[in-house]
């Protein structure tokens, strides 16, 4: 019996709560863990590292869902409870959000191997600054003992009453060896709790992980074989036998990686909030626009452009809209979107306006610009009484809509004899500037074609001289 | 004061920016992924973190970390992807974490597609997840506001210690227009008397939804009804457009909404006493606002939204069915039409006599 009291290794650690009244009820020093549990010798481990380390008040804590839900009312530093399987993805939030904590997080089989396997294997292929203690007991615990992604085969559980049988159910996850596949990890070990000696060895281990976290160096991984008599129904005995002769069969204990030494600390830096740097972000020195001022004599303008995707219909939308917002009008530009277009026709809307602009949404264009066929015939039918189609003079013989103007552009020609067919839509705002349809200036227009173009003088140039050669066009023969 | 042209999805980044938002988490979801790509264009520039999260329940849950931590943070998504962050949703809400979940809805149900739609309404402002709980909801009808509300739902995120989602579609996500951008930038400041973030003054803290005990987590559910009564009481925002005299009264938010007031200029023009109402916060919903116009003569309101009526259920509840509430809708990515509102118009005051 004294030889027994000497090989007690673990005191009550001051990294747990020498009270836990975040229990409740009468009995403010005992757990809520069965007889038998291996949670509370893993509790001490974690509590008397933390403590030992002096890291308590850098330390949050994560709850997972499971047995050890109530983790935090024996942790005596910050703690979290999080949803199932989610620990390693609110971790990532603490440890990126406060650089200096020490991010740990506590999980079970079904929590971490199950339900929560992507938020596992993505933090620590991310490499996330989080120590992660899995505790493996081969059963759901809380729940009341069904199968877990651990369970060896032949194992009884309430869902798998006959035994694990692979042809159903598959076979053990192996986490340790899943992880250790990734680059990312620091140290990945498993270890086990079932008898003294074990604990040794479990304690270096736990040691380990939270070292790397003092250091910021990194994910570290440890996974303990650990007893759950209650719900597999074993007495202290078996459950020892069970984890070192069963368990360690299937999951043999192993350092599979330790990284630490020639790891370097992790820093992320200092978030910056200053109005200044925010503002340099966006040149608002250099690029801002002129308000928009309230004119109601202005005739509000809807344009369409559409045509094939790598027509540039949306870039001359979004020039032009520039340009009116050189010239203080109010102007909104509305794309057809999204990655599932691509390769289709494109389209946009751009009004321009005296006012606040009620639908961005143009139906009834004053101006469409068509750049192929289809385009044509989508929307041909739509153009205002009065209003203008001007479409590339390649695609041919047209029947335009009686009051409609219909002005068939060379704009591949004018822009391809000028400098690059790709500036065709560049024709089309000249032709539109040339009749006035917009009104605005030639000044409005050369600015919106450099912010466009931004920083790229050769293409500010190119297509400025595209400009200028459709204003002579459209002068010529219109 | 500088102006840009500027895309509602990268408004949204601005707001962020400017309201001292240190994290962002998200996942690509079509139309919401400007936001998403925009956050790892400027955050990092700033020294503030990004995520890219491999799943919208782990952006949630990077969500439920950060804001935690006391910090400002953001997610966005479109209607899938808020489907899927629901869970974490419920969880921020019953742990009281501030934080601002843009939606940038699209056309459901299922994969349905990428058009704009406004049927996540009811998700969103019904709460969405497990649980008695409330989101505040914002409903911006410009790239300003996208750009506005981001910083007023930090705010009000942080005062009622409450999720805040900013309720858009894929137009107002897509568009361009020009914004006035913000004038201050946030200096936040963590609040140690609940953050848990890894300092000695936040060491007792302790960040949970669990009430194990019956009574205590219905204490908890009473004393969030009264949280969701101060918000109703002092956070109702509307735009009120020509309602002084109107017999048809448009109910609508959003980009439809922005139809509406071209519509009601123009029925305005036609001599039809038609005026728009415009909740800019979704909840709180601006139910004695109705009910005083409700009360105030004989008219008939139409909520127009593009989804099957969701908003509609929720006039009738705050006029107490006293009035007609019609529907003028569109679904499945189609957006309601100026000739379709204006057909309304013409057809109601024809019928009744007000």
């Amino acid at each position: 019996m004294a030889e027994k009291m000497a090989e007690k290794i673990i005191g009550r650690p001051g990294g747990l709560y020498a009270e836990f009244p975040r229990k409740g009820g009468a009995a403010p020093t005992a757990t809520h863990y069965c007889p038998g549990c291996g949670h509370g010798i893993i509790h001490k481990l974690i509590g008397e590292a933390l403590a030992d380390l002096g890291i308590q008040d850098r330390t949050v804590m994560i709850s997972p869902v499971g047995c050890a839900v109530f983790a935090y009312y024996y942790f005596d530093c910050g703690n979290l409870q999080v949803a199932h399987g989610r620990a390693p993805a609110v971790g990532t939030g603490v440890s990126r959000a406060e650089d200096n904590a020490v991010v740990i997080a506590y999980q079970g089989d079904g929590d971490l191997a199950s339900i929560g396997l992507n938020e596992t294997i993505q933090a620590a292929n991310r490499g996330e600054k989080m120590a992660i203690f899995f505790v493996n007991n081969t059963v759901y615990g809380m729940t009341g003992g069904q199968m877990a992604p651990t369970t060896l085969i032949g194992e009884k559980t309430i869902t798998c009453p006959e035994g694990r049988d692979p042809r159903f159910t598959g076979y053990p996850l192996h986490m340790c060896e899943i992880l250790n596949n990734l680059k990312a990890p620091v140290f990945i070990e498993r270890v086990s709790i079932s008898d003294i000696s074990h604990i040794r060895k479990a304690r270096k281990a736990v040691r380990k992980a939270l070292e790397i976290q003092r250091d910021g160096k990194g994910y570290a991984f440890v996974e303990v074989l650990s007893t759950c008599p209650t719900n597999l129904r074993q007495d202290s005995e078996q459950s020892t036998r069970f984890v070192n002769e069963e368990m360690e069969k299937e999951f043999p204990l192993d350092n599979f990686r330790d990284l630490s030494a020639e790891t370097q600390p992790l820093l992320r830096g200092e978030s910056d909030f200053s109005r200044d740097s925010i503002d340099k972000l966006f040149n608002l020195e250099t690029e801002s626009s002129p308000d928009a001022v309230h004119d109601p004599t202005f005739k509000e303008v809807h344009v369409k452009a559409a045509g094939f995707g790598g027509q540039g219909v949306l870039s001359m939308g979004l020039t032009l809209a520039h340009a009116g917002c050189n010239a203080q009008r109010f102007v909104s530009w509305y794309p057809s979107y999204g990655p599932e277009q691509r390769g289709g026709t494109s389209n946009c809307s751009v009004v321009i306006s005296g006012e606040s602009i009620g639908s961005p949404v143009v139906y009834s264009p004053d101006v469409l610009v068509a750049m192929n066929r289809p385009s044509l015939e989508k929307f041909a039918g739509d153009v205002k009484e009065g209003g203008i189609i001007l479409y590339d003079s390649t695609i041919g013989a047209w029947d335009i809509p009686a009051d409609v103007r219909g002005i068939a552009v060379p704009a591949m020609k004018i822009a391809g004899e000028t400098g690059s067919e790709k500036a065709a839509n560049t024709v089309m705002l000249g032709v539109m500037l040339s009749l006035g349809v917009t009104d605005l200036s030639r000044e409005n227009f050369r600015e919106a074609i450099a912010e466009t173009f931004s920083g790229k003088q050769k293409l500010i140039s190119l297509n400025l001289n595209v400009l200028e050669a459709a204003v002579k066009w459209a002068k010529e023969n219109i | 004061m500088a102006t840009q042209l500027v895309k509602g999805n990268t408004a949204a980044v601005i707001g962020a920016l400017y309201a001292g938002c240190d994290c962002y988490f998200g996942y690509p979801i079509t139309p919401a992924s400007e936001i998403l790509q925009e956050a790892s264009k400027y955050f990092p520039q700033v020294g503030r973190k990004f995520v890219q999260a491999e799943s919208e329940e782990a952006a949630i849950n990077m969500v439920y970390g950060a804001a935690s931590a006391g910090h400002r943070v953001m997610t966005a998504s479109s209607g899938p992807g808020l489907s899927l962050k629901q869970e974490g949703i419920s969880y921020l809400a019953g742990s009281e974490l501030p934080c601002v979940i843009i939606d940038i809805m699209r056309a459901g149900p299922g994969l349905g597609n990428i058009g704009p739609e406004q049927s996540d309404y009811s998700q969103v402002v019904k709460g969405g997840g497990h649980g008695n709980y409330k989101n505040i909801v914002l409903a911006p009808n410009s790239v300003q506001e996208m750009c506005d509300m981001v910083i007023t739902g930090f705010d009000l995120a942080f005062k009622y210690r409450n999720p805040v989602c900013i309720l858009a579609d894929g137009v107002l996500g897509q568009m361009v227009e020009s914004i006035q951008f913000p004038e201050k930038a946030v200096q936040p400041v963590i609040d140690t008397t609940w953050a848990v973030s890894g300092t000695a003054a936040t060491r007792e803290n302790l960040v949970t939804s669990i009430f194990l005990d019956f009574d205590l987590l219905e204490q908890f559910n009473y004393k969030l009804q009264e949280k969701y009564a101060t918000i109703k009481e002092h956070e109702v925002d509307y735009e009120d457009y020509m309602t002084s005299d109107a017999s048809i009264i448009l109910v609508s938010y959003g980009i439809s909404s922005r139809i509406c007031r071209s519509a009601v200029d123009q029925a305005r023009k036609e001599g039809i006493k038609v005026g728009l109402f415009r909740p800019r916060t979704l909840f709180p919903f601006p139910e004695k606002e109705l009910r005083a116009i409700a009360d105030s003569r004989k008219c008939t309101f139409v909520s127009v939204e593009m989804s099957n009526g969701q908003m509609q259920e929720d006039i009738r509840l705050a006029i107490g069915c006293t009035r007609p509430v019609e529907l003028l809708n569109r679904m499945g990515g189609n957006l309601i039409t100026l000739d379709q509102v204006m057909e309304r118009l013409r057809e109601i005051s024809a019928r009744e006599e007000y």
